[in-house]
Formats: C-alpha cells, sequence, structure tokens
C-alpha cells in the first residue's frame, strides 16, 4: 500500500511481531479483568488471574464422613466417595498425614494399619476399607491437578446483590436521552451554518469550535448553582434526570454541531440547489434532502455522545449525586474501589458489566466511530 | 426501576416531539405571517425578511443550549472566583492568592505539567508507530481495533482494569496483579506501584496513554494513507532506508495531523478526573487540578469561590489551544 513492501522483506517478521506486541499489551489488562471476574472468589485473591488459564496443580485435604457413612459391602465395612467432590481433574498422590501428603500414588492402596487400607484412584474417587466398623474422619491429603474453571457466580452476586442492576438501569435512563436529545437540536443547527446565508455565520462556526475545548470543570459551579436555586424555589430536589439530560446536550452540542456541519458542508450543492429551484422551502429540503443523507454523520455522533455519557463520572456525580438510588454505574464502581478494595470478584464483574455495553456498541459500529473520529478533530 | 426506564423512554418521545413541533410550528408560523407566493406585492419583501429570520429559528435551541451550559458558565466562574464560598461576599483576589499559596494546588499543577509532557507525547507517537506497522500488514485492521478498543471503556473500567494490573501483595506471596508477578519472576522485588512517590504519577498516566493510542493511531492512519505516493516512490529510488522514509519523508508531511492529535489529547489531560480519583483520590501526591477542583466543590459543604478559581486556571491552560483552533477553522473554511 505505501509502496514499500518488497525491499525490505526480511523485516516482516519484525513488523508482525511488533503489531503483536501492541495487542497483546492492549488487549491484556482487560483479558485479565474478563479472566478474574469468571473466577471463584477464594482463586482471586491466591493466584494470578492468568493461572486460572492452565490446569493448576494443588495440595488439598479433605475428611471423610464419620462412621455413620459406612457401607457394608461382603464382610468389609466400607466409607467411599470422591476427594474432588464431583468437580474434574486428575489425582496424582495422596497420603494420610500432612508431612508425608504425596507418600502415595494414586490408585495404589495405603495401609493405615488395624486392617484399615485407603485408595484413592486417580479420578479422585476413594475408599476407605475395613475388617471392622470404621471410625471415619479419616483425613486425605492429596494432590491434584484441576482443569480451569470459570463460574457466573460473581456476575449474578453482583447484578442481584450489589446494587449494579439499579445502576445500570440509572446509566441507561441518562445516557439514552442524553444522547437523542442534542442530535435534533444540532441537526437544524449545523444546517443553518452549513446551507443558509445571514450575517454573523462565521462568528457562530467560530464560536462553535472554541466551545469545543471548554472545559466542563467550568460549568459545573455555576450550573449547579442554578439548579439548586431552581430546586428550591420549586421545592424539588435539584439532582434531577431532566437535570442531568439538558447538561449532557449542552456539553455535547458543540462536537455535534462541528461533526454534523462539516458532514453537511460536503454534501453535492447541486442536489440542494434544484431543490430550492423546484420550490422547495428550507425546511423541506432540511427534512426530506439533508437529514437522509447525514445519516452517517448522525449515527457517528450518536456513537460518540452515547459512549461519554455512559462513561460520565464528573456530570453523574455534580448533577445526579451520590445518593445509592441514583448512583450510576461508573459511580458505583469507584464507591467499590473506595470501599471493597479487596473485594476484587465483586470489583471485576461490575467493572466488567459496565464496560460491556460501550465495548459492543464499539465493535458492532466501529465503522461510524472512526468516521466520526476522522471528521471531528480540528484540522 | 420499570417505572424509570418508562419515564426515560417518555421523555425521549416527548423531548423529541417537543422539539420537532418546535422546529415545525415555528417554521409554518413563519411561512404563515410572511407568505412568498409569487404574485403578492409583498412576495420580495417577505422573501427577504424569511431569509433573515429561518436561520435563526434553526438556530435557536442551540444557541440557547451553549449560552447557558457553556457560554454563561465562562462569566459566572469567573465572578464567583472573586467571591468567597458561598459566592455572596466579594473577597477580590485572595482566592487567586491563597491559590497560589497552597501546597495541594502547588502539586497538582505540577502533577498536571507532568502528565501534559508526557501523555501527549506518548500517546501521539505510540499511535504513529502502530499506525504505521498496522498499515502495512494484512491482519492489521484486526490489529487495530484491539488497539482502539480501550478507546470505548470508561476513565473508571479503565482504572479498575489497571488496578488490578499493579495490585501488590507482599513479597513471598502469590502476585495476583501480573505486573508485580513479572518482577518477581524476573528476580524483582514486588512495589506497591500506585503509593510509590512521584513514580505513581507514571503509572497513572499509562492508563490514559493506553486509552488514547487508539485514538491517535486511527486519525494518524488515515493522514498516511493520505500521502501521495510519488513522494515515497522517490524516496525509495533515491536509496533511503525505511526509517529515513518514515522520519524524512512521511512524518514531515502530517505534521498538521499530529498537531491536531496532540492538542486533542492536550485537552483530555487538563480534564482527566475519574482516573486520579478511582486510583488514589489524590493521595500519595497524585492529584490534578480536575481532582482538586472536584474537591473544593463539594468538601466541607464545598467553597464555590475556589472551585471556579481553580476552574478558571484550567480554562487559561486550555485557552491557547482554543484559540489555535479557531483560527486553524478559519483558515479552512476561507480554503473553501
Amino acid at each position: 500500500m505505501l509502496g514499500l513492501g518488497n525491499k525490505r522483506a526480511p523485516l516482516a517478521w519484525a513488523v508482525h511481531l511488533s503489531v503483536l506486541v501492541f495487542v497483546v499489551l492492549w488487549t491484556l489488562p482487560t483479558a485479565g479483568l474478563l479472566v478474574t471476574s469468571l473466577r471463584d472468589k477464594d482463586a482471586i485473591s491466591v493466584s494470578g488471574w492468568w493461572t486460572a488459564l492452565t490446569s493448576s496443580t494443588q495440595n488439598a485435604v479433605m475428611r471423610t464422613p464419620d462412621g455413620a457413612a459406612e457401607k457394608q459391602v461382603g464382610d468389609k465395612y466400607v466409607i467411599a466417595g470422591n476427594v474432588l467432590d464431583g468437580g474434574s481433574g486428575t489425582v496424582s498422590a495422596f497420603g494420610r498425614s500432612s508431612l508425608k501428603p504425596g507418600a502415595f500414588p494414586a490408585g495404589q492402596s495405603a495401609d493405615l494399619g488395624d486392617g484399615v487400607t485407603l485408595t484413592v484412584k486417580a479420578n479422585g474417587d476413594y475408599e476407605l476399607a475395613g475388617t471392622k466398623p470404621l471410625d471415619g474422619g479419616q483425613r486425605i491429603f492429596y494432590t491434584a491437578k484441576t482443569p480451569p474453571h470459570f463460574t457466573l457466580d460473581n456476575y449474578s452476586k453482583v447484578l442481584f446483590s450489589a446494587g449494579m442492576l439499579r445502576s445500570f438501569v440509572n446509566s441507561m435512563t441518562v445516557a439514552v436521552p442524553s444522547t437523542a436529545i442534542p442530535i435534533l437540536i444540532a441537526a437544524y443547527a449545523a444546517f443553518a451554518l452549513a446551507w443558509m446565508q445571514f450575517p454573523g455565520r462565521s462568528l457562530l462556526i467560530a464560536a462553535v469550535v472554541g466551545l469545543l475545548v471548554v472545559p466542563l470543570q467550568m460549568s459545573l459551579i455555576p450550573l449547579l448553582t442554578i439548579y439548586n436555586k431552581i430546586g428550591q424555589a420549586l421545592g424539588v430536589d435539584a439532582h434531577t434526570y431532566i437535570g442531568i439530560w439538558l447538561a449532557h446536550t449542552g456539553f455535547g452540542l458543540p462536537l455535534a454541531i462541528y461533526l454534523l456541519r462539516n458532514y453537511m458542508v460536503g454534501l453535492p450543492r447541486e442536489i440542494i440547489e434544484s431543490a430550492r429551484v423546484d420550490g422547495a422551502t428550507d425546511f423541506q429540503i432540511f427534512t426530506r434532502i439533508i437529514l437522509p443523507l447525514s445519516f452517517p454523520a448522525l449515527a457517528s455522533f450518536a456513537i460518540f455522545q452515547f459512549l461519554w455519557t455512559w462513561n460520565d463520572l464528573l456530570v453523574a456525580l455534580v448533577f445526579l449525586g451520590p445518593q445509592d438510588d441514583k448512583l450510576v454505574m461508573t459511580g458505583r464502581l469507584v464507591n467499590l474501589l473506595g470501599s471493597h478494595g479487596g473485594d476484587w470478584e465483586i470489583l471485576a464483574a461490575s467493572a466488567f458489566i459496565s464496560i460491556a455495553v460501550p465495548l459492543c456498541v464499539f465493535f458492532a459500529l466501529q465503522k461510524y466511530l472512526v468516521r466520526g473520529l476522522l471528521a471531528g478533530s480540528v484540522k | 426501576m420499570i417505572h424509570q426506564l418508562v419515564i426515560a423512554a417518555i421523555t425521549i418521545v416527548f423531548g423529541i416531539g417537543a422539539a420537532a413541533f418546535y422546529f415545525y410550528g415555528s417554521n409554518w408560523l413563519l411561512d404563515t405571517m410572511l407568505p412568498v407566493r409569487s404574485g403578492r406585492p409583498d412576495a420580495a419583501r417577505n422573501t427577504r425578511l424569511t431569509g433573515l429570520i429561518r436561520p435563526w429559528l434553526f438556530l435557536g435551541p442551540a444557541i440557547l443550549a451553549l449560552g447557558l451550559y457553556l457560554v454563561y458558565p465562562v462569566f459566572a466562574s469567573v465572578w464567583l472566583s472573586f467571591h468567597g464560598r458561598d459566592g455572596k461576599e466579594f473577597v477580590g483576589f485572595s482566592n487567586y492568592i491563597w491559590l497560589f499559596n497552597d501546597a495541594g494546588f502547588r502539586e497538582s499543577i505540577f502533577n498536571n505539567f507532568l502528565w501534559l509532557l508526557v501523555v501527549p507525547a506518548a500517546s501521539t507517537f505510540l499511535g504513529l508507530v502502530a499506525a504505521a506497522l498496522t498499515d502495512r500488514i494484512k491482519w492489521g485492521n484486526f490489529a487495530k481495533s484491539l488497539i482502539f478498543m480501550p478507546m470505548a471503556i470508561s476513565f473508571v473500567g479503565a482504572s479498575v482494569i489497571w488496578k488490578f494490573v499493579y495490585d501488590y501483595r507482599a513479597a513471598g506471596q502469590d502476585q495476583i496483579g501480573i505486573l508485580n508477578a513479572i518482577v518477581t519472576y524476573f528476580g524483582g522485588t514486588p512495589e506497591a506501584w500506585i503509593t510509590l512517590p512521584f513514580w505513581n504519577n507514571f503509572f497513572l498516566m499509562v492508563i490514559l496513554v493506553w486509552i488514547q493510542t487508539g485514538f491517535a493511531m486511527v486519525i494518524l492512519s488515515a493522514a498516511l494513507r493520505g500521502i501521495p505516493e510519488e513522494t515515497i516512490e522517490a524516496a525509495v529510488l533515491d536509496g533511503a532506508n525505511g526509517l529515513q522514509i518514515f522520519f524524512r519523508i512521511m512524518v514531515p508531511q502530517i505534521w498538521g495531523t499530529i498537531a491536531v492529535v496532540w492538542t486533542t489529547i492536550t485537552i483530555t489531560v487538563l480534564k482527566v478526573f475519574d482516573i486520579v480519583l478511582a486510583m488514589t483520590n489524590g493521595q500519595w501526591n497524585t492529584n490534578v487540578l480536575a481532582n482538586l477542583m472536584f474537591d473544593w466543590m463539594f468538601r466541607g459543604g464545598g467553597d464555590f469561590g475556589r472551585g471556579a478559581t481553580i476552574a478558571i486556571v484550567i480554562m487559561i491552560l486550555v485557552f491557547p489551544i482554543m484559540v489555535w483552533n479557531i483560527r486553524n477553522a478559519r483558515r479552512e473554511m476561507e480554503g473553501r
């Protein structure tokens, strides 16, 4: 493509390798979180997530049930079961004391004295057999290789008890209207700035470009003051969804107008002028021609705004407040980070739920996202 | 919860309906009041008048929202920065004097400058390298989409991801954070990375670089593809090697785009808040301006005067980029 190929063929593998390193570095942290969220609570805190991907060898101990569980087989008294408790894995060795946990290879019979024998098979089945009634309660030490084990327990725990479902709904409630409202307002403004002649037009365009970079931080305190006053005057809580929708609308408008105007300016002039000649009004030109043709740009902005409002923490904390019932997912995550710094199973599952939605949007609509980025960066 | 979703759905329908009604209704009103049918004696005058009014009907809601949510706050913040904690009592420059004597502010602005030095440079450089490399291989688009992926992840989500990477267990225990696991594998001692003075800033910056590299890559890759092939072929004929072609021929042709990427990331860096809040909340000397401002907004009932003053400082830092952007946009429009 760049006309470079052939001359440096020997270097091709270096390029492949470098890209591979990039890809691994950029995906590994997320993969780690995903794997962690699928592991057992206990396993997360004692071993790295990468160990969960391969079979792991572990030493463990279990205790057989007491004598009441025994059965009589022929002239023998037998207590039988499985050391792995039905889980899959392979036992390689077992023993009867913590000093020699691997004294006997799997499948062999160990003589415990007094006519009692213990056999542990590779699949974990054990049999404690004696000629007299048994006491049971025998400890069995064993070394087992267990295959990777994943569970969805963390997710159900997070969704149904940690308030994450509630936050998920809150995030949706914030993000969807905050995406939909600015689009329409911006589309009209962009059309006026792209195709209508009026004094002050270029000044307005310059203002939009300038407002693109005004830091959100500037707006927080003055707007919070206004919101508090309105709340007081009406006697209601100042933290409302309408408040945050309008705030996101205001903050998203400069990018929306800029993106859409840039796109609309590029539409073929002939179409619009021939429509004008045919007697179409500006309003008709906008709704019948411009709007349908601008779909790619509308989609780009919608994706941006959805990702931004879904991922936002600051605006939600300020305008929706930190109360539990209005907490969005990012806010919930920050609280979890603060209060349960060590509960990785809750954190990992919660974080993954919160990033799953934007990741789906990203992979499904990447084309529009890239297009929007290319149009949206001030050139 | 279902109740809440229904209300949200109704709001969308209602909001869009109201907006549509406004645009449709106001245009209809304009056409009825000032008819432009040919043959009427006032047709010419009406055409001129509707032409003058209509753009403002289209622009009205947008100007109102922009004015209230972005323009007014700039002036209100300036006003607030000269007032006390509840915004009533005039205090002159004392907020600014306090600011420059405050150790927390000096720490934050120092850290912000560190971020400004490192993150835009690192993201742009890595993005450029990634773009140049992925453009040359068959599975480049697949690789690109994976490098681009963190862009979709929230700063908070990314913080959780990286907090796990940096997790620390005392030496001798099994490390569950992959960074310490690698360090101990090669015989090093594990560290609590995010509490390590000074260097912890860089561990936080890695998160933003990780997110922004994909953005830089996508834009720079498009720019690299736009380079005319003749310039590269000429260099190949002249016997230039790969690195020379890249740095002497290709990079100089996309300086404009590099500057755009750089400034866009710079703006993001100035506003960075979530990462610091989630990772350290400003502890261990990692505070930055945006987080400091958030602290002052709410800490102890909130001090709006000092909070606004910090916001003004952020705005002043953004201002040169704003001017530069506007000048570029105007130049481009003249070219059209």
